[in-house]
């Protein structure tokens, strides 16, 4: 704690905010950060591995040190820049990563033990008994962190938004306002984004006044980030309606991310200094010149009454003017060049910086190699500037090319996509420097990477462990990862691996800019498609003739469709088991409406529908089904269903509903692309028709009780009406029982149901869901696509090579002559049985521990016997009936015993879909 | 997100349409078994322009031909699929 630096204006804070509980004042458009160091804090954080005291470094987004979490509740948001989040009143921030207090962190001890965690620590205790992982993961999370993720929910809403201009400019400082205005000025549509709260950029810390660009026509967005530059123009914006924490006003969302088209993009995102790297630099007290500089002129505080500048460039020396005017004391500017420019402040040629030294209260003086001598200087504030690196993310992002100027020692763009252009301190308009020293003399101190403790000696021991590209070097020593991207501290880490490797920056090449360019929230991404709007819900036709049955509803894909109808007192197993029995027994009805379903008409409908299916199609009669299967190119089963022929060119083909999209897609493309003169439409009609399935011992006497005809025998078909409601009714079974599919248009079916329901709960039967057809078809031995038809099984896997259609022709058949598809050892479709319930996706194996030779499927309980049965994918398949085998599934603590059998428990003749 | 010039709506996001394959992976159902493997599994990846067959899913549901570049995005041209085109 030290003396409030706030410099005497006359003007008063009216805001009142906390820190780590302590009441504290600011005045309107102080960051937080400002705000802090009025109020004479300097400790801020702990940093990320050693724990060791950190203060305020930067003035922009830059920021690797000051870290904090701000809010309270739902709208807590951690891992916050200081200096990027300006104050309101009630503000409430808290440090992070320290315990039991900032002031006292146990933590801290890291830094004693900093010889044990050196670079690729992580990595290391990768290596080795699993043990010792086991027991470092815990003291790893619980040491090295950030902030923690609030649980409450956030109450605010987000939103996306989308906007067209000709001229988007990022970046509202001198170059970026100049440009906006130019092409407002000649008639375009343009936009300017700035992520401060001000205009101005570089201007606001060298006190120059901007001109307005909304007078100029610019439509301007201020606390606005372009965080990511896509293809074609396309820029995503995240603007901030309400700061960090903060409550939005009345209606507004948090923060908007923008979707923008731009014709044409213009990058005046200016430049960050880079920090000097010498032992004690990450020191609070220890600070960017730039920073400095703008907290004294834009916020009216002075950072230190004591202030050393150390430089290798002019910029500096502006910062030692605006202290002195701000009524501070310019101890010394050390100028690591030969020959300094004139000013009027002590200045040192060939000076450099060697340690700054001080404790947690900050920076209390530095020691400079001054020509062949050392010195020492008494500081509170140490200015420094290792020059500026322009900020090339928004261009690379893009796909920019990057060139190397060694006069600033920086990458500036090149080439790239002839819509961006970048102008100002972007492209390199920044001082010139002297490049930097190589004398380091304690190397382990001294900070390249601030936000992830990575100092120049965790470089060195990377480059002696190996590690010769940058990328490698990144992901060993974590140098530029996490919320900073390493924006004040890539710069040095290259050129500190280019001197070990003996060679130049360029040579030692760059690690890559992705989006977002600063960290962006989890609520701006997902927008309004939160909580139950995270994706659409789709509605059956029948969804409300459910809903009064009470169902229970079960997502498939963005369908909803009824699980089980349990009575009171009823789980959902018991519930299923009763629906499913009264299938068995008596009778049942369900709803099937979403099934994919095609209408497939013209002269050449059968010869489409033989190229999509594996099966014969052309043989088929009028009026008749039958199952068929589709394959993909590979061989793979893709997709299943039934055929129907209701005339002479017109099938129905049904598929699965999870893949009624990708079928749809796929008869366009063999249609389209493979065969476009085939003389056929396809009209996709899956939300067309209502389906309901009428199944059971007494399905036949019911649809015949209520249509009046004699019902279609197995796989035939009939037209009829149903309460006065016309249907076509294709005699279908899923469940292993006669059966019935009564199709109908979506928003006639209600009366349908209603007569089948009241014929079947009169006979003692049940509406039943997909937990009871699932039961039903595993009894059954039906496969479904996603479970058994995995994307990996061949119709010889599944058992269906007899209905393959030998003359080939179909998309898939070429491919199954693939030798390896008839290995006698690839999992194939076998059944298991046990006098328990077969643990669902179990591995089978021998014995415990023996080579996992298969896996568990679906499995559901017998219907009418105890016991479980289960479908399995088995290396051998039916060869190994028979045996006994483990179904283990230790992620549940299950095991059970089961024995190998045919893939069918119920009816295997089918002998009760015959009347 | 890249922006595509349907031939018969006009530029739409990419959002709206679905990549297929590369015209040089489309296999005909009457190809020797060597052949559809080759097109299946070793397919070429130029590092330029290349040809794609992409449908305008959420839009008109036409197929489409574009000439893209694989590495900027560049997309040169974009033309209604026509199945004699060459490869």
């Amino acid at each position: 704690m030290t003396a409030p630096r706030r410099i005497a204006d006359g003007a008063t804070d009216s805001l009142r905010f906390t820190f780590d509980g302590r009441a504290m004042t600011a005045r309107p458009g102080d960051t937080l950060a400002a705000a802090l160091l009025a109020n004479g804090v300097s400790l801020v954080a702990r940093s990320f591995k050693y724990h060791r005291p950190r203060g305020i470094m930067a003035a922009g987004v830059e920021e690797p040190n000051a870290l904090v979490t701000v809010g309270e509740g739902g709208r807590t948001e951690p891992n916050t820049r200081a200096t990027d989040v300006f104050v309101y009143d009630g503000l409430v921030a808290r440090s992070q990563n320290a315990w039991p207090s900032l002031n006292f962190d146990m933590g801290a001890m890291n830094g004693m033990l900093a010889r044990f965690l050196p670079a690729g620590f992580y990595y290391k205790t990768f290596f080795g008994p699993a043990s010792r992982w086991m027991l470092y993961e815990r003291f790893i999370r619980r040491a090295a962190g950030l902030g923690k993720a609030p649980v409450d929910r956030d109450p605010d809403h987000f939103e996306h938004r989308a906007a067209f201009c000709d001229v988007l400019v990022v970046g509202g400082g001198p170059a970026g306002i100049q440009v906006a205005r130019d092409a407002a000025a000649s008639g375009g549509r343009v936009i300017l984004v700035e992520q401060d709260a001000l205009l101005g950029g570089s201007a606001l810390r060298d006190g120059i006044a901007v001109p307005d660009p909304v007078q100029a026509g610019v439509r301007m967005m201020l606390r606005t980030t372009a965080s990511g530059n896509w293809d074609h123009g396309f820029v995503t914006l995240v603007e901030r309606i309400a700061e960090p924490g903060q409550q939005p006003p009345a209606g507004m969302p948090a923060q908007r991310l923008w979707h923008v088209r731009a014709k044409r993009i213009v990058l005046a995102t200016g430049a960050i200094e880079r920090p000097l790297t010498f032992a004690g630099n990450d020191r609070p007290g220890v600070m960017l010149a730039s920073a400095v500089r703008a907290y004294i002129r834009r916020h009216g505080v002075l950072a230190g009454q004591r202030v050393v500048i150390a430089t290798n460039n002019d910029d500096a020396y502006r910062t030692a003017d605006a202290a002195r005017e701000a009524g501070g004391t310019v101890v010394a500017i050390l100028d690591s060049r030969p020959e300094p420019p004139a000013a009027e402040h002590p200045t040192f040629a060939d000076a450099v910086p060697l340690a700054a030294h001080g404790g947690r209260g900050g920076v209390t003086a530095i020691t400079a190699r001054v020509g062949a001598t050392t010195r020492r200087f008494d500081a509170d504030v140490v200015a420094m500037s290792g020059g500026f690196t322009p900020v090339v993310h928004l261009h690379s992002q893009a796909g920019g090319t990057l060139g190397w100027r060694e006069d600033i020692q920086a990458f500036v763009p090149e080439g790239g996509p002839e819509w961006i252009e970048s102008v100002g301190s972007a492209v390199g308009e920044v001082e010139p420097i002297a490049p930097a020293s190589a004398e380091l003399p304690d190397p382990k101190h001294s900070f390249i990477d601030f936000q992830n403790d990575v100092a120049a000696s965790d470089v060195d021991l990377a480059w002696r462990e190996g590690y010769r590209s940058v990328e490698h070097l990144k992901r060993y020593t974590t140098l530029g990862m996490a919320t900073d991207q390493g924006k004040t501290s890539n710069m040095a880490g290259l050129a500190r691996l280019a001197t070990s490797a003996g060679v130049t920056i360029p040579q030692a090449g760059l690690t890559t800019f992705r989006p977002p360019y600063t960290p962006l929230t989890l609520g701006a991404m997902a927008g309004a498609d939160g909580g139950g709007h995270a994706a659409p819900r789709r509605r059956i036709a029948l969804h409300d003739v459910h809903e009064a049955r009470a169902a229970l509803w079960q997502p498939l894909g963005l369908w909803h469709r009824p699980r089980a109808y349990p009575q009171i007192g009823e789980t959902l197993h018991d519930a299923a088991l009763r629906e499913a029995r009264a299938v068995r027994t008596i009778a049942g009805l369900t709803d099937v409406s979403t099934l994919a379903k095609f209408a497939v008409h013209g002269p050449d409908a059968a010869r489409l529908l033989e190229m999509v299916c594996a099966t014969g199609i052309a043989k088929l009669a009028v009026g008749r089904g039958r199952y068929t299967f589709m394959l993909r190119e590979d061989g793979m089963v893709l997709d299943d269903g039934t055929v129907w022929r209701l005339d002479e060119n017109g099938y129905l083909l049904t598929s699965s509903t999870g893949g009624a999209d990708r079928m749809e897609a796929h008869l366009s493309y063999v249609h389209r692309v493979l065969a476009p003169t085939l003389r056929v439409s396809v009209v996709a009609q899956q939300e067309h028709y209502a389906g309901i399935a009428l199944a059971g011992p007494r399905a036949a006497a019911i649809l015949a009780d209520l249509t009046g005809i004699e019902p279609p025998a197995h796989m035939g078909l009939a037209r009829a009406k149903v309460a006065g409601v016309p249907a076509l009714i294709l005699a279908a079974s899923y469940s292993g029982e006669r059966a019935f599919e009564l199709y109908a248009a979506g928003h006639d079916a209600a009366p349908i149901w209603g007569a089948i329901e009241d014929k079947v709960r009169a006979a003692g039967g049940f509406p039943y869901g997909l937990e009871a057809l699932e039961f039903l078809r595993i009894e059954k031995g039906h496969v479904v696509i996603g479970a058994e038809a995995d994307g990996r099984t061949t119709p010889h896997d599944l058992g269906l090579e007899r209905m393959l259609r030998k003359a080939g022709g179909f998309v898939g058949a070429q491919a199954l002559a693939r030798p390896a598809l008839a290995a006698p050892d690839r999992r194939r479709l076998v059944g298991l049985v046990s006098s328990e319930q077969i643990p669902e996706g179990a591995m089978l194996v021998a014995n415990h521990g023996a080579t996992v030779e298969g896996h568990v499927t679906s499995a559901g309980p017998r219907l009418l016997e105890s016991g479980g049965a289960a479908l399995a994918l088995l290396a051998g398949g039916m060869a190994r009936e028979g045996e006994t085998l483990l179904a283990t599934s230790p992620t549940r603590d299950r095991h059970v015993r089961v024995t190998v059998t045919a893939p069918v428990f119920h009816d295997p003749d089918g002998a009760r879909y015959r009347d | 997100m890249m922006l595509i010039d349907c031939p018969y709506c006009g530029e739409r996001a990419q959002a709206e349409f679905t990549y297929e394959r590369t015209l040089d992976s489309i296999v005909s159902l009457d190809m020797p078994v060597e052949e559809v493997l080759a097109r299946l599994f070793s397919r070429a990846n130029p590092r330029g322009e290349d040809r794609e067959l992409w449908r305008h899913t959420f839009g008109c549901r036409q197929w489409l031909v574009l000439r893209r570049h694989r590495r900027t995005h560049a997309i040169a041209a974009v033309d209604p699929y026509a199945p004699d085109d060459p490869e």
